[in-house]
């Protein structure tokens, strides 16, 4: 009950609440329903690129190069556009060529066995050159006043913007996924092992495969948001974003060795970090003490649960002697990390 | 062979999939040339201008650079806050720790929240910003541009540091009074292609035809790439093939210095005149040594402090951005307002060893 109580997602929800609080009674104008409707507009992209990378991180892999697809589908769309392709033809080969992009991450990482980590460092850069490559330096602007609104306007009515809703639509499909189906179950599986998931018959390759495809396919989609919203294309796009993302899942008490992690607590972790940066910012506090504060934010992210697993050992040590170990053999984790930082109860099987 | 047929269904199902909606929906559909383009730009101010109307005191207006960390910009900004505290205003400098284009929009969403009322901003990307700031001009906020302008349509001044014709004619100008208007000069420039380097030398030859200008007979452009090697090694060729040069004009800070750098060891010191664009610092010690006699460049701190008092005007109702109305600024006098809401600086500084150790940029 214990476990309950602390679980990694309350904690983060009681943060939320806490900077909003803090945000909505000390700093003038956070919240106005403008900037709250920014704040949420101004992290779509991360948002969108975070949900994506979840279900490859629940399975102990990662992808970098998430940022860089979504510059290189900013520079395509600026090209196609310019050379005079209609936007509603753009969209669909926008979003393929995420998925041929995510599919180039998956054929070297699945059919050659390389480290992901290696894999997408390695595409991080050749995507970004690519989109360089496509684009040039320059920028294109001058898109669709009747598709820009879809990514810069509200809900009539209401502060939650269009590009929210994709949010949250793209959030609720992939936690559908996630944490209620035989896949999802397969994703935690692969994440404790992913020999035993082999041997226990879950197709390990092709479950990886098709995770780095929608990766692919989020992060474009994730682009045609961005580009309309600068209403500007160009091959810089989102640079060093991929960083903001990983940050975002790890907070959100993902384990970075697989098979913990929950959609709500990536999504809690994003509007966390929204709103942080949002009351810092109408603070007027610099850059680099931002950085700073959600660098230390992630660090205690880490720290926390495998210190409380820590004491938890130590305490059981002291009372009787340690339960023989029933779970599968994960990969190094020296720590605990892995066991600690998942306060998803239902997996530790 | 599970695996690779796998990858191959899966991109094969994607991909062709997209392609069939993308045939589909191809037919037909925005392009750029039917597209809506963006309601046509609104007034700049529904309010008629007043010049006569006082500085109101306590405006806030902030400074917005490129990036946080960049020492010219930092320069500016302090000019600009400088004609702020002038103006009993608060002023105050925000801005991203990289210059990529989206990253000054949060910070222009923020002081739109915080009620500022100016944003004087240097634009990454002249339409990343623009959204934000006309959203902020439909707030009521001042915009003005500097040093980098946005879309024209998304501010009402763009302050620009110096006109491309008073920095090509006046460098030949300062290297003629330097040689006695006799004797073969040479060019020393950035890239082949770089924008600003290649529209100053253009004046620059169109200066030479002059009357008074007879005397001077332009030889060679060469071209350092910005680069400091390469510039040095090409400032030696120049010397060695061209004996009787007498000046080289370098209008790049990056070419000027590497030029300095090899005449003030070479015997051709103090007989070949070198003048051009530079920053005092990284040329003073060729002027103490008297490799240089005198170089030019605006005054940064000048380019904020213009800024800002052209950003109180308009948040004043003072000005409101149109053609031919006239910004007071403080200590460097009046300036018009030019075509599309331009005000110029005016002609760059001319550094020598007299007025060299007054600045520090």
């Amino acid at each position: 009950m214990r476990d309950r109580i602390f679980r990694w997602e309350s904690v983060l929800l009681l943060l939320v609440v806490a900077v909003l609080v803090y945000g909505a009674s000390s700093t003038t104008g956070f919240s106005s329903s403008d900037n709250i409707a920014f704040l949420l507009l101004d992290n779509t992209e991360v948002a969108l690129l975070a949900l994506g990378l979840l279900p490859i991180v629940l399975t102990g892999e990662i992808d970098l190069s998430v940022a860089s697809v979504l510059g290189f589908c900013s520079a395509l769309t600026g090209q196609l556009w310019n050379a005079g392709m209609s936007f509603e033809t753009i969209v669909p080969i926008v979003l393929v060529a995420g998925a041929v992009l995510g599919t180039v991450n998956a054929a070297l990482i699945v059919k050659f066995g390389l480290p992901s980590l290696a894999v997408t460092i390695g595409t991080l850069g050749l995507y970004r050159g690519l989109a360089y490559v496509v684009l040039g330096d320059g920028a294109v602007t001058g898109f669709p006043e009747n598709f820009r609104p879809l990514a810069t306007d509200t809900v009539p009515g209401t502060f939650v913007p269009y590009a929210t809703v994709v949010v949250i639509v793209v959030g609720a499909l992939i936690a559908l996924v996630v944490h209620f189906t035989p896949v999802g179950r397969a994703l935690y599986a692969i994440g404790l092992g992913s020999e035993t998931s082999r041997f226990s018959g879950i197709r390990v390759d092709r479950v990886k495969m098709s995770l780095y495809v929608v990766s692919g396919v989020i992060a474009a989609l994730a682009s045609l948001v961005y580009t309309l919203r600068y209403n500007s294309a160009r091959a810089d796009n989102a640079n060093g974003l991929e960083l903001t993302a990983v940050a975002a899942v790890l907070l959100g008490g993902v384990s970075i060795f697989g098979g913990r992690g929950t959609v709500v607590g990536v999504l809690t972790a994003l509007l966390l970090m929204a709103g942080l940066r949002n009351v810092l910012f109408l603070n007027d506090v610099t850059n680099e003490i931002q950085n700073v504060i959600s660098g230390l934010l992630l660090i205690i992210s880490v720290l926390v649960p495998v210190v409380t697993n820590l004491l938890r050992k130590r305490r059981h040590a002291a009372a009787a002697p340690p339960p023989p170990s029933t779970q599968t053999p994960s990969p190094p984790d020296p720590v605990g990390a892995a066991a600690a930082s998942g306060p998803y109860e239902e997996d530790q099987r | 062979m599970i695996r690779s047929r796998s990858i191959h269904r899966v991109a094969l199902a994607a991909t062709s999939t997209g392609l069939a909606v993308a045939l589909i929906a191809g037919c037909g559909g925005t392009t750029k040339d039917s597209a809506p383009s963006a309601p046509a730009n609104a007034p700049a101010s529904t309010k008629a201008a007043d010049p006569n109307a006082a500085i109101k005191e306590g405006l806030k207006i902030s400074f917005l650079p490129k990036e946080i960390d960049n020492p010219y910009e930092n320069i500016v900004d302090k000019g600009g806050i400088s004609a702020i505290s002038e103006l009993k205003g608060e002023g105050k400098e925000v801005g991203p720790s990289d210059a990529s284009a989206s990253s000054q929009v949060s910070y222009i969403n923020t002081l739109v929240q915080q009620k500022q009322d100016a944003i004087v901003v240097a634009a990454n990307d002249p339409n990343a910003v623009a959204p934000a700031l006309k959203d902020a001009r439909a707030k009521g906020i001042a915009v003005v541009t500097y040093d980098s302008d946005a879309a024209p349509d998304a501010r009402q001044i763009f302050v620009n540091q110096a006109n491309s014709e008073d920095i090509g004619r006046s460098q030949v100008k300062l290297l003629s009074d330097q040689i006695g208007g006799q004797g073969k000069i040479a060019i020393l420039s950035a890239t082949p292609n770089a924008t600003n380097q290649n529209t100053w030398i253009g004046f620059m030859r169109d200066e030479l035809t002059k009357p008074e200008y007879k005397g001077l007979e332009l030889v060679k452009v060469a071209y350092g790439d910005d680069d400091d090697q390469k510039s040095f090694q090409e400032t030696q060729a120049l010397l060695q093939s061209i004996p009787d040069l007498k000046g080289i004009i370098s209008p790049t800070t990056v070419g000027i210095s590497a030029a300095a750098r090899y005449l003030s060891s070479s015997p051709s010191k103090g007989k070949v005149a070198l003048t051009g664009l530079g920053t005092p610092n990284q040329m003073r010690q060729f002027i103490k040594d008297g490799t240089v006699k005198a170089f030019a460049l605006w005054d940064p701190s000048q380019l904020g402090y213009l800024a800002g008092y052209a950003a109180a005007a308009l948040a004043s109702g003072q000005i409101s951005g149109a053609e031919g109305e006239t910004v007071k600024a403080g200590k460097l006098g009046e300036r018009k307002i030019g075509k599309d809401g331009e005000i110029i600086l005016g002609p760059p500084t001319t550094f020598t060893a007299a007025n060299i150790d007054q600045y520090n940029f």
